[in-house]
């Protein structure tokens, strides 16, 4: 389900919005451990201009820096590139790394829905409105 | 090679306009006839053109010259150049200036320190007078004075030494400049200093030598309190004159009018003229000398400028035509005038690469040429027989060195256009001097690669240079912002700008050294 958007960078005290999909990933099981199949980068703690992915190099959201081939995030449909704003209900885009990393490999929950936005979704948004 | 000096002349002209009271009329010289003289010349050109009426389009019409002659003289402008008999602008005022030269020292200049000299003689020997003259004169009737008076002696040959030494040391130098009028704080403490022993003397007379007093201790002690205060008005004189203006409270901004070299100098509080005394010490050996001829543009360029369209109507009615051809001329002038700073452009390329190439060769003929001599030691033999070495002084050997390369640098001076400031004489004087001091070619290069400051083309002359201080305010005004005041030469003129230096608002901020601390740019990126 799409959501009207704006923009996605923060401006201080407002609300953010944006175009954001559902992505609902299963976790795999690789001996003791569940993954999920990608990797993220970014975080309030973090260097936000080293991003390569963001728009605005000020956002210190958590962006997925890699897809694994095959992986469990691939086959739910992420790509590279996405910001993550929430997982499970929990929001995204005002934690540390840390906290993300946590929040995304917590050992009993076999299943994360994620919402995910990118530049791509805000567009075709547009055309369709057209 | 005539090597022809810019600055020969004598001593400061007065400027003022209005009168300045009593004391030393040495402030108030005013050479009327020699500042006229000069101004006539420096008005003159110094430059001799013959210009050809018309420009190349109308060459044709000009050159028939004699079929219209009834319009030959308004058009053209025939300045004819020197002839035998003639005598030349450029004659004129170089006459002038040896005219200048060869006069006898002016006596005015000395006027005041002698005045100054003699009235610090007779306050240094006042005291002395206070002492002896009871002694000489009634000596049978004074009281005997014994320790304490011996002590006063002994302090006041002391102060009087004292007195002396800073007198000396302080202001007994020769005049560095004569200024256009009174030099006020001068003039102020040489008033007090007369008044001061002139009443001492009056109350000595009234109360030592007419009733002839007998307390020889209270003289001793009258004339010590005389020196105490002729140290205390040294004291004065010394933070007025020497200290005062030490402190920088202004910015002066000095351009040259005729090539736009500047420099910026820090200076105290001063009067106009004392500024001006000051930013001519550091004229002439901060400022590149003045070359007039590399001041213009050259004439190649300019001369297509100065050109400009006629514009002939064909057809008989030129009265609506008028503003049109105006106008006309106008646009056609203005688009003419695009192409000269190409040619600008391309004429200095090429007279730097001339220059280079001058300079290279030069540069080689010096290296190779000193290389042909070298020194002599005293334990060195001086010649067998087999190969006899004539052994020479410093002017033989440099005369011996020079042949080879005096081409390339008259080549060099005539390109740089500094022929006129190094005679050959002068080169073979500098040639010698290095060769005396064992300097490389390079350090005797340096001279003439680079042009100097002027203080290095003077010669040495006692008469001084003229300079006409221009100012719009009375020049013992002290200085202010935004005053503007100028310094004046036949040949050119420094104007004075005058800034306040900012008030400086200095705050203080504390940085603990422990916190100096840095942390690493994160980017870490975590597979889940």
């Amino acid at each position: 389900m799409f959501s009207r958007s704006d923009d996605v960078s923060f401006i201080p005290g407002q609300p953010v919005t944006a175009v954001v999909q559902r992505i609902e990933i299963q976790k795999l099981r690789q001996g003791d451990h569940l993954i999920l199949g990608f990797s993220i980068g970014g975080g309030i703690d973090q260097d936000p201009g080293q991003n390569p992915f963001s728009e605005d190099k000020s956002d210190k959201g958590i962006y997925v820096t890699r897809v694994s081939q095959g992986g469990p995030g691939e086959v739910a449909g992420l790509m590279m590139g996405d910001k993550i704003m929430q997982v499970n209900g929990w929001d995204m885009t005002m934690v540390t790394h840390d906290q993300a990393r946590k929040r995304l490999t917590k050992k009993n929950e076999e299943v994360v829905r994620l919402l995910v936005t990118r530049k791509s979704l805000e567009e075709a948004v547009r055309h369709s409105m057209m | 090679m005539p090597s022809r000096d810019m600055d020969n002349e004598s001593q400061y002209s007065g400027y003022s306009y209005k009168s300045s009271h009593s004391r030393g009329s040495r402030k108030h010289k005013r050479d009327k006839h020699r500042s006229k003289s000069r101004d006539g010349s420096s008005r003159g050109d110094k430059s001799v053109t013959i210009q050809a009426p018309g420009e190349p389009l109308l060459d044709a019409e000009s050159t028939r010259g004699d079929d219209r002659d009834d319009n030959w003289g308004e058009t053209t402008t025939v300045v004819t150049g020197t002839s035998v008999d003639s005598v030349s602008n450029e004659d004129l005022t170089r006459v002038s200036k040896d005219l200048d030269e060869s006069t006898p020292l002016e006596c005015k200049r000395f006027l005041g320190p002698v005045l100054g000299c003699c009235l610090s003689l007779f306050a240094l020997v006042t005291p002395l007078a206070f002492l002896v003259l009871p002694q000489v004169l009634w000596r049978d009737a004074l009281d005997p004075c014994g320790t304490p008076c011996e002590g006063l002696y002994v302090s006041l040959a002391f102060k009087l030494l004292v007195l002396l030494i800073s007198s000396w040391a302080l202001f007994f130098r020769p005049p560095r400049a004569t200024l256009p009028r009174f030099f006020v704080f001068r003039c102020l403490l040489m008033v007090l200093v007369f008044l001061f022993v002139a009443s001492y003397w009056l109350f000595y007379g009234v109360r030592v030598l007419e009733p002839r007093e007998r307390d020889y201790r209270g003289i001793v002690e009258y004339a010590a309190s005389l020196v105490d205060a002729l140290l205390f008005i040294q004291y004065l004189a010394l933070v007025l004159l020497e200290v005062r203006h030490l402190q920088p409270a202004f910015c002066l901004k000095v351009v040259r009018t005729t090539d736009g070299a500047s420099r910026f100098y820090n200076i105290g509080h001063l009067s106009i003229q004392r500024a001006a005394v000051w930013v001519l010490d550091r004229y002439y050996s901060d400022f590149t000398v003045y070359n007039p001829a590399l001041v213009n543009l050259p004439k190649s360029i300019l001369s297509k400028k100065m050109t400009g369209f006629k514009v002939y109507s064909l057809d008989e009615n030129t009265t609506n035509n008028s503003t049109g051809q105006s106008r006309a001329m106008i646009a056609a002038a203005a688009r003419r005038r695009d192409n000269s700073h190409n040619e600008f452009y391309y004429e200095e390329a090429d007279y730097d690469r001339r220059v280079r190439k001058r300079k290279s060769r030069l540069v080689v003929a010096v290296e190779e040429a000193f290389t042909h001599i070298k020194r002599l030691h005293e334990d060195e033999v001086a010649s067998s027989p087999k190969h006899p070495r004539e052994v020479m002084d410093p002017r033989e050997a440099a005369q011996a060195i020079f042949a080879p390369m005096a081409r390339a640098m008259q080549k060099y001076l005539r390109t740089t256009k500094q022929q006129p400031f190094h005679s050959m004489d002068s080169i073979l004087t500098h040639l010698q001097f290095c060769i005396t001091h064992n300097m490389t070619p390079k350090a005797f290069l340096e001279r003439y690669l680079t042009p100097g400051p002027t203080v290095q083309y003077q010669r040495e002359n006692g008469r001084g240079r003229q300079w006409t201080l221009v100012s719009e305010e009375p020049v013992t005004t002290a200085l202010r912002q935004g005053l503007v005041f100028s310094l004046r030469r036949p040949d050119f003129s420094l104007v004075v700008t005058v800034t306040p230096l900012p008030f400086l608002r200095l705050g203080e901020e504390y940085i603990d050294p422990k916190s100096h601390k840095f942390v690493m740019r994160l980017q870490s990126e975590t597979s889940v």
